[in-house]
Formats: structure tokens, C-alpha cells, sequence
């Protein structure tokens, strides 16, 4: 009790202590502050984080995001407003006759006015096993770093729970490597939000993503010894894994508000104005019961904060009347929008629907008395706003009745955001006015997103506001500049790592569906060819390829010089060649009157300036394949003499540069790949400033990549030490696939090396686990198969005008 | 060309022509390239007014084309630079229609060698042969 004399000492101010420093309860306190400076302001967080943005832990988990990008509000922010913050400390007791909370470290601290922003726990359904180790939940970010730390990749997860959070912990895991299997207790997923046929686009997207899903499994056991391996359903059926995530749920916490003897029913029950049954203790978040309903959305809980900021500060009028239930999934490519009502069985209710089985997308949007009260979206939510003001505002749609679903496109972009009324609520998460975000650029000179989230916090919360908040921008800031969010291109605006997800997951194969689904339809040529390239290596070579969409080096096999004539490179594997190949070569340059015959740095030989319709003929005459020397893809392997001959070579350079050339010949690249064998550190064939490159040792190989001496000369990193020649190739396999399946187009390793960083290099190739491993080589293996010598296509060409000038029926004679 | 006349020369059968790709021809002297944009068929001069590229081995999209030699970047359509409207460059445009199925260019010729072209005179059709339809669903389309 000494110590709550020293604290109430000389005090003037009311203290508020608030219990929970989460989204809900922090959002009320900056509005509080906003009324009134009087407080004293004491927050307890059982976290050891400052607030954070819980909805972006999904994206933590996927990796998109790190821990310190979702931070709210910092430390700074809690000196600045001369708030004491109590992190690590849980309320345990509240004394509501002698206003005390004691905290768990002992403290007591006396308040004047309490505000409980407990929030909730997750739900753990009935089950024998839960407290064995590897059982976890999805709340808070250390429950993330916890699921970060055992979730290396080829690990197999369960998550049960398909609902929101369930989904976004399913996809999460998967990003960072692991199996998934969602096990869901229902007929169907987010069945809370969607019905059947929603539910079943929505488990067919999941499914395209690479997780699996098992609904109607009421899982009774978690099995395993102390850790947690596997689980078992109520008909018997068992299935492993080497952790579980529990997501079915959350629960209010109001063990407080029941020792502070406040009405409780499911939460903390609060009248409209966010007032409990004791007038000293408030209650906001997900804790709180307000008409018989919990919310654990985001948008509501910052209204209510709003409005018990108000009743706090003595400034009591606004009400808080309830909120339409919203949820919006975040997975990328499975676009999911739910709100109100959609239950078909009540009468008076009048459904319209489309769907598109192919694409995956389905709406379905519930009417009464010509207004909205229902609707959901999945596979194309882009107009979620449209239908969630309609439902807001209950506007009178009779006159629409036929624009429903495709609204008249606006004329202009800008339009939609001119048209807008100045109360027009922009950002949901936040409350963040057309008007105020306008005033913000115009009166303080923003011209950046993050400027304009900075000074408004419109665009921190879900970010489903992004794009909207961009168009304020270019509609009002003289000084626009749109934040390169490293997108493939104006055409495409999506990075290559998302768009290389889109292909996947709705098995786009071909150039022109990924322009006509995510870009402008037209596409250009920077983003084709790496469209091309991207589609190649996801589908292993088994995309629908589309010459239209390469560089003609691409479309007819040669390197276009500067006068539109070609230059002819055959393979020759390591540089070795024959005095037959030569002949041949050399009768070759004679024949077609090969302006220059030169030996390139790579040791080859190149013959340039051959007209195109002479291709076919070369090719054909020199029976060597392509050495793809204009393509981005596999160029050569480089060697020095070895063992064979040199005096100091340990390794065979020559029949390893060789063999190495033959794995990957015929395959592309982001950028083009040159390679290098030496049979000892002297380095000959400059191996070390190669994209891959192996350094012959007494005994041993060395495996570098990312070498360049180029535009940019960089020595490469060491991959791996390994002793036999086999490993060294199969580690070079490794690196290689890698590089195909995750650098940028047009990135050559030494970029990508450096970006990545040589360890995550090495954890993802040459240290990831079996599985991983085995899934490069086999889709290596893959694209190997159907890879063949593009000189080929002078026998067989694409169509008969590949190689030639047409000859017109009509002519002068 | 003043002293020109122009007149229809037949080139060939449609599906010579692969979507979104471009081919030369060589017709009286003159190399044309003639691309296939989807929904119509366009012929320019087979050469880049910058430092005379190629243009039919160039990428094709929309109504644009980008010289493979240095990326200048021209519309099909109206004929001048996407990319360096300042340097005021232009394309040679020509006129394209279809004869049943076959391909046809109207090139200016030198009076004395048309004589027998008004025998040949066939009723002017529009230039644009088919009503433009959605890309995808153009019945020129010839994908490999």
C-alpha cells in the first residue's frame, strides 16, 4: 500500500490505467488523447511488444513482413504522450471498491478510471494432447516467432481451424516452406462467411496453393510422446506432422471483468455509448459484448474506441450502434470478401449470383427491399468497397438493380475518386476520411504512401485502402511519385514473386492469360519475355510458349546484330572441339560468306553476319547444336586442360566442364549463365569470376557462385566444399534450379547473391532439408526432359515464314 | 508522289502471318513488314527511321512495335515514336485489306509500270476488315 501512496502523491491528474495494449485499446487512448490532456495514463501489456498491427502477423509469418514493419506505435510514441507503459506485466486482480489492479509481479496500482482492452485467448477445442510440445497457437507475435523458429521447409504442419485466422496461418507456413493440411471441423471452409459454393471456390484455391484441406475431421487427440506428431479424428483416422496449429477460434477474456464484478455474459457487456455496469470501468475490443454480439474485426473495435473516448472524457454523446460483420482474407491470388447476411432460407430475400468455374470467381449478393444486406466475394474482390458502403449506408439499389455486379466503368480513373463526398470513410481500420487525407497533402506537402500513412494512419491497418490512398495521392499531390513496390512492370503491376504465385495457383500456362487476368491485356517487351521465362520455369517447361512474346534472339535462335543480320554460335561442350567440327566450320563460313569468324571469350567460335534465311541451312550444315549464346539462358562452361594434361592439375577439369554443360545445355535462365571448371586453385579458366563456377582441389572441389566480371566484376562466393566430382555437380544443380525458380528476371547471380545472401543461399540449396533438395532436382529433372536444342526448329520450324521473307503472289515484273 | 498511283498487290493466305509477329516481304523494291496485331493486319516500312533496324523481328504489343536493334518503340496504327516523340520519327504506313482470305498491300507504283492495273481495280472495301472484336476472339488469329 506504500507504494500506491508514493504514486497517488501530489497528484492532480485522473489516472486512467488501461489493461491490454493491442490494437483496440491503444486506438481508444490516442483518441482520447485527442479530447483531452488530463490524464495520467498508465498501460499494461502482458506482451513484451509495443502495439503492433495483430491483423499483419499473418504476413510475418509469410515472411512479407518483418516484426518491426507491423509496429503501430513505438516507444517514442509513449514517452512523447507521457504515457507509462508496463510491458511484460499481467493484470491478475481488480479491486473495484478500492480502484487498485494488482499485476503479476506484485505490483498494485491504484486508478481512477479503468479501461479493459484484455481482447481474447485463442480457443482450444476439447482434445486429449494439447499441452504436449509442438502444439501451438496463432494470437500474438511471439506465438508468430514461435511458428517461424519450427517451420523450416519440408516440415509438415496441421493447422485446425479453417476459418480466417486458420487460412492465413495455413498459407503462412507454406510460404516458409512447410506441408500444410488444414483440418476443419466443418462441411466447408469459413463457414461462418461464405456458404457452400463460396466455400468450395474458396477450397479450390487453397488446394491450387499447394495446401490441403480435410473438412468434417473432429480432431479428438494431438499424438506423440511429449511432442506433438500427428493427430487422430474421432473415426480413427490418424495422419503426421511435426507440429500442430490450433486456429479454431478466440474466446473474450473477462476473467478481470468478472473479478471486478462487471456484467458478463459471452464477453464484457457495454450499452451503446461503450459504457459497463460499473461507471468507473470501460471495456473496448474484442472483449466486449455489445447487442449480444463479440466482434474480432478490426474496424468495429476502433469505433467503439472512438466512441468510449468520447463517454471517458466526459464528452459523452456518440453512440456506437453495432457494426455489419465484415472479413476480408489476405492471401494472395485467393481473394476472399463476406459481410451481413446471406442465408437464402429467410423469406423476402432475393439472391443474385455469377460464377465462373474456371476462373474461380463467384458473387453472390443477398437483397431485401432492393437493399443490400448480404454479400460475398471470392475470386475477385475488387469491388468490396462498392458493396460494403451499399450495405453501410442501406442505399435504395432499385434504380442499379441491373449494374450489380459490373458497375458502368468509370471514364477515367481519377473519377471514382473525384466523385467521392469528403465524409467518405477511405480507410475502414482507422476511420480516415476522403477529406482529412486530402487536407493532409494538400496542407503538409505529402507525396509519398508512406507519408500520407505516416501523417493520417490511413492505409496501416488490413491495407485494403492502399490503392485508394494512391489515388488521392496522384489526384491531389503536384509531386506524386508512386512507390516502385519492385513491380514486373506498368503492364503487370505485381512483383515477379507474386505473379510467379498467381501463375501457379490459377494455372495460368500462357503470356496472354497472365496480361489479359493481372495486366493491362496488352503487355510490352520488357515484361513478356520475363513473363515468358516465368511461366517456363513454373510449369518445368510445360507452359504454352508464345514466340510473340521473346526477343527475336529468342524467335529464330541467333544473336541479332546491329545491321539485322546474325551471328552463329555452336556448342562446344567445355571448349573442346575436333579437327573435324573445325573443318566443318570452317567450310561453313566459306559457303554462306561469313563476314568474320572469331573466337569468343568463352571459348567458342562465332560466325557473324549470316542473313537470317541462311540459318536453317548453317545450322543444318554444321550438324553442331545451339550454343544458345543469344539467349538469357545456359551459355558455356569454361575449362582449363586438367588432369589430361597439365602439370598442376588435380581434378579433370575437361570431362567435368563437360558433363556440366550437358545437365543444363538447352535450359533458361533469368539472365544468361556462364560457367567455369578448373582443375586447380590456378584458376585458368576463371572460375571464380563465373555465375557457377567448381575449383578443383587435392581432393576435394570447390562450388562457387554468384562470380561476374562483367559490367561488374565480383569474386564469387564459396557455395560448398565437397569430395567428389558428382557432389560438386549435384550442389551446382542445386544453386542453379534456386537461381531459376526465385532470382528477377534480367538478375544476374551476382545480383541475386548479393540481394539473397551467400547463407540463405546455402540454407536453401546445399543445407535445406531431403525434401527440399529432392523438389529442385525433380523439377530440374523436369525442364531437362523437355529442354531440347533449339536448332532443331530449322528442320522443324515453328510455321513455314519463321526463317524467311514471304514471297507475294503479286509483285512488279 | 505526285507522280505515283497506288494499287492493290496480293501478298498470301492469312495464317502466313502469326499472331502478334511480324513478317517482311519484298514488294516492287520496297521491304515492307507486315504484322498480325489480333484483330487486323497493318504493313509498314521494314525499317527503323532511327538507324534502320528491323522492325518485323521486333516485339508486337497492343498496337505497338519495339525495334529490336535499340527499343525504339512505334504505334502501328498512327505511326509515330511511343518512346522518342521528340526525335518527330514516323513510320511508313500502308494500307492492308483481305481478298478472300488473302493478304493485300496498297503500294504507290511509278506511272508507266500500272497500266494494267485498272483492269485489276477491285471495289474499295474498308480498311478494317472485320468488326473489331475482343482479341482473343478474332477469327485471324493464327497461333503456332
Amino acid at each position: 500500500m506504500e507504494k500506491k501512496s508514493t504514486i497517488r502523491g501530489g497528484r492532480e491528474r485522473v489516472r486512467l490505467v488501461v489493461v491490454g495494449n493491442g490494437m483496440a485499446g491503444t486506438a481508444c487512448v490516442e483518441q482520447i488523447l485527442k479530447y483531452s490532456p488530463r490524464f495520467e495514463i498508465i498501460v499494461f501489456g502482458d506482451e513484451t511488444h509495443v502495439n503492433y498491427n495483430r491483423i499483419l502477423l499473418s504476413s510475418v509469418l509469410a515472411g512479407e513482413k518483418a516484426a518491426d514493419e507491423i509496429v503501430l506505435n513505438g516507444l517514442d510514441w509513449y514517452q512523447n504522450n507521457d504515457i507509462r507503459l508496463r510491458l511484460g506485466v499481467r493484470v491478475v486482480d481488480v479491486d473495484p471498491v478500492n480502484k487498485t489492479v494488482m499485476g503479476d509481479d506484485g505490483s498494485v496500482t491504484q486508478f481512477d478510471k479503468l479501461l479493459l482492452a484484455t481482447g481474447s485467448t485463442p480457443l482450444i477445442p476439447p482434445m486429449d494432447g494439447t499441452q504436449k510440445k509442438g502444439v501451438y497457437v496463432f494470437r500474438t507475435l511471439d506465438d508468430t516467432r514461435a511458428l517461424l523458429d519450427c517451420s523450416r521447409k519440408g516440415a509438415r504442419a496441421i493447422v485446425i481451424g479453417g476459418g480466417l485466422l486458420g487460412l492465413e496461418a495455413a498459407r503462412g507456413l507454406q510460404k516458409q516452406g512447410c506441408g500444410v493440411t488444414v483440418v476443419h471441423l466443418m462441411d466447408r471452409l469459413m463457414e461462418r462467411q461464405l456458404d457452400p459454393v463460396g466455400g468450395g471456390h474458396l477450397k479450390a484455391k487453397i488446394e491450387c496453393l499447394g495446401v490441403k484441406v480435410l473438412l468434417e475431421r473432429n480432431t479428438i487427440a494431438i499424438l506423440g510422446d511429449e511432442k506433438a506428431e500427428g493427430v487422430r479424428f474421432k473415426d480413427g483416422e490418424e495422419i503426421a506432422a511435426d507440429f500442430v496449429v490450433i486456429a479454431a477460434g478466440i474466446r473474450p477474456n473477462v476473467e478481470l471483468a468478472r473479478k471486478a464484478r462487471l456484467t458478463v455474459n459471452r464477453g464484457i457487456v457495454v450499452n451503446d455509448h461503450m459504457e459497463t455496469s460499473n461507471p468507473d470501468i470501460f471495456a473496448v475490443g474484442e472483449c466486449v459484448e455489445h447487442r449480444g454480439l463479440c466482434y474480432g474485426l478490426v474496424a468495429p473495435l476502433l469505433e467503439q474506441g472512438k466512441v468510449l473516448a468520447a463517454t471517458l472524457t466526459d464528452n459523452k454523446g456518440p453512440t456506437y450502434e453495432g457494426s455489419t460483420p465484415a472479413a476480408k482474407l489476405k492471401i494472395m491470388g485467393v481473394d476472399v470478401f463476406s459481410a451481413g447476411d446471406f442465408c437464402e432460407a429467410t423469406p423476402g430475400n432475393d439472391v443474385v449470383r455469377y460464377e465462373d468455374p474456371a476462373l474461380g470467381i463467384y458473387k453472390k449478393l443477398m437483397l431485401r427491399d432492393n437493399r443490400l444486406v448480404g454479400v460475398i466475394l471470392v475470386g475477385d474482390t475488387a469491388d468490396s468497397h462498392r458493396y460494403a458502403d451499399w450495405l453501410e449506408a442501406k442505399t435504395d439499389l432499385a434504380e442499379q438493380r441491373r449494374q450489380l455486379l459490373f458497375p458502368q466503368p468509370a471514364l477515367d480513373k481519377g473519377l471514382d475518386v473525384a466523385e467521392m463526398p469528403d465524409n467518405k470513410v477511405i480507410c475502414g481500420c482507422h476511420g480516415v476520411s476522403k477529406g482529412s487525407i486530402v487536407r493532409a497533402i494538400r496542407d503538409r506537402g505529402l507525396s509519398t504512401l508512406a507519408q500520407v500513412k505516416e501523417c493520417t494512419r490511413a492505409s496501416t491497418g488490413c491495407g485494403s485502402c492502399t490503392e485508394l490512398c494512391q489515388s488521392l495521392l496522384k489526384a491531389v499531390a503536384p509531386q506524386f511519385e508512386e512507390e516502385e513496390k519492385k513491380a514486373l512492370c506498368k503492364c503487370v503491376p505485381h512483383s515477379e514473386q507474386q505473379l510467379r504465385e498467381m501463375v501457379r495457383s490459377q494455372r495460368l500456362k500462357s503470356v496472354q492469360q497472365v496480361l489479359d487476368i493481372y495486366g493491362n491485356g496488352a503487355g510490352c517487351e520488357l515484361c513478356k519475355p520475363a513473363l515468358s521465362f516465368m511461366l517456363d520455369v513454373v510449369w518445368c517447361g510445360g507452359h504454352d510458349e508464345d514466340r510473340s512474346a521473346r526477343f527475336v534472339n529468342d524467335r529464330v535462335h541467333a544473336n541479332i546484330q546491329r545491321d539485322g543480320t546474325f551471328s552463329v554460335v555452336p556448342r562446344i561442350r567445355g571448349g573442346v572441339t575436333s579437327p573435324e567440327e573445325l573443318r566443318r566450320i570452317a567450310d561453313v563460313a566459306e559457303k554462306y560468306k561469313v563476314r568474320m569468324v572469331k573466337i569468343t571469350g568463352s571459348q567458342r567460335i562465332d560466325l557473324l553476319g549470316v542473313q537470317k534465311s541462311d540459318l536453317p541451312k548453317i545450322w543444318a550444315d554444321l550438324g553442331m547444336p545451339s550454343g544458345q549464346a543469344y539467349s538469357k539462358g545456359v551459355r558455356m562452361v569454361k575449362t582449363c586442360v586438367g588432369t589430361d594434361f597439365c602439370r598442376f592439375g588435380v581434378q579433370d577439369s575437361i570431362a567435368t566442364g563437360v558433363e556440366l554443360e550437358r545437365r543444363f545445355e538447352n535450359l533458361f535462365t533469368p539472365h544468361k549463365l556462364k560457367m567455369a571448371v578448373v582443375g586447380c586453385p590456378r584458376n585458368c579458366a576463371e572460375a571464380t569470376v563465373k555465375d557457377i563456377g567448381l575449383v578443383g582441389q587435392e581432393g576435394s572441389w570447390q562450388v562457387v557462385v554468384g562470380g561476374a566480371a562483367g559490367k561488374k566484376v565480383r569474386k564469387a562466393d564459396v557455395l560448398v566444399t565437397v569430395e567428389s566430382t558428382e557432389e560438386a555437380v549435384q550442389s551446382a544443380a542445386l544453386f542453379f534450379q534456386y537461381y531459376r525458380e526465385h532470382a528477377n528476371y534480367l538478375e544476374r547471380t551476382y545480383d541475386f547473391v548479393e540481394r539473397i545472401g551467400i547463407e540463405r543461399v546455402r540454407r536453401e540449396t546445399i543445407y535445406a532439408p531431403l525434401a527440399v533438395q529432392q523438389g529442385l532436382r525433380e523439377r530440374l529433372r523436369k525442364s531437362k526432359a523437355v529442354a531440347r536444342d533449339a536448332w532443331l526448329e530449322g528442320d522443324e520450324p515453328r510455321n513455314p515464314t519463321q526463317f524467311v521473307q514471304i514471297q507475294p503472289m503479286d509483285n512488279l515484273q | 508522289m505526285s507522280n505515283d498511283a497506288a494499287r492493290w498487290f496480293r501478298i498470301a493466305a492469312c495464317n502466313a502471318f502469326p499472331l502478334r509477329e511480324g513478317r517482311v516481304v519484298e514488294i516492287a523494291s520496297r521491304l515492307l513488314a507486315i504484322f498480325n496485331l489480333g484483330d487486323r493486319l497493318v504493313a509498314v516500312e521494314n525499317r527503323c527511321p532511327h538507324k534502320s533496324g528491323p522492325l518485323a523481328d521486333g516485339i508486337v504489343s497492343g498496337t505497338t512495335v519495339v525495334c529490336p536493334l535499340h527499343a525504339w518503340k512505334f504505334d502501328l496504327i498512327a505511326g509515330n515514336s511511343v518512346n522518342h516523340a521528340e526525335s518527330g520519327a514516323c513510320l511508313k504506313l500502308f494500307p492492308v485489306r483481305i481478298e478472300d482470305g488473302i493478304v493485300a498491300v496498297n503500294l504507290p507504283v511509278e506511272e508507266e509500270e500500272e497500266n494494267e492495273s485498272p483492269a485489276r481495280e477491285v471495289p474499295d472495301r474498308p480498311l478494317r476488315w472485320v468488326a473489331r472484336k475482343p482479341l482473343t476472339a478474332a477469327p485471324l488469329q493464327t497461333e503456332q
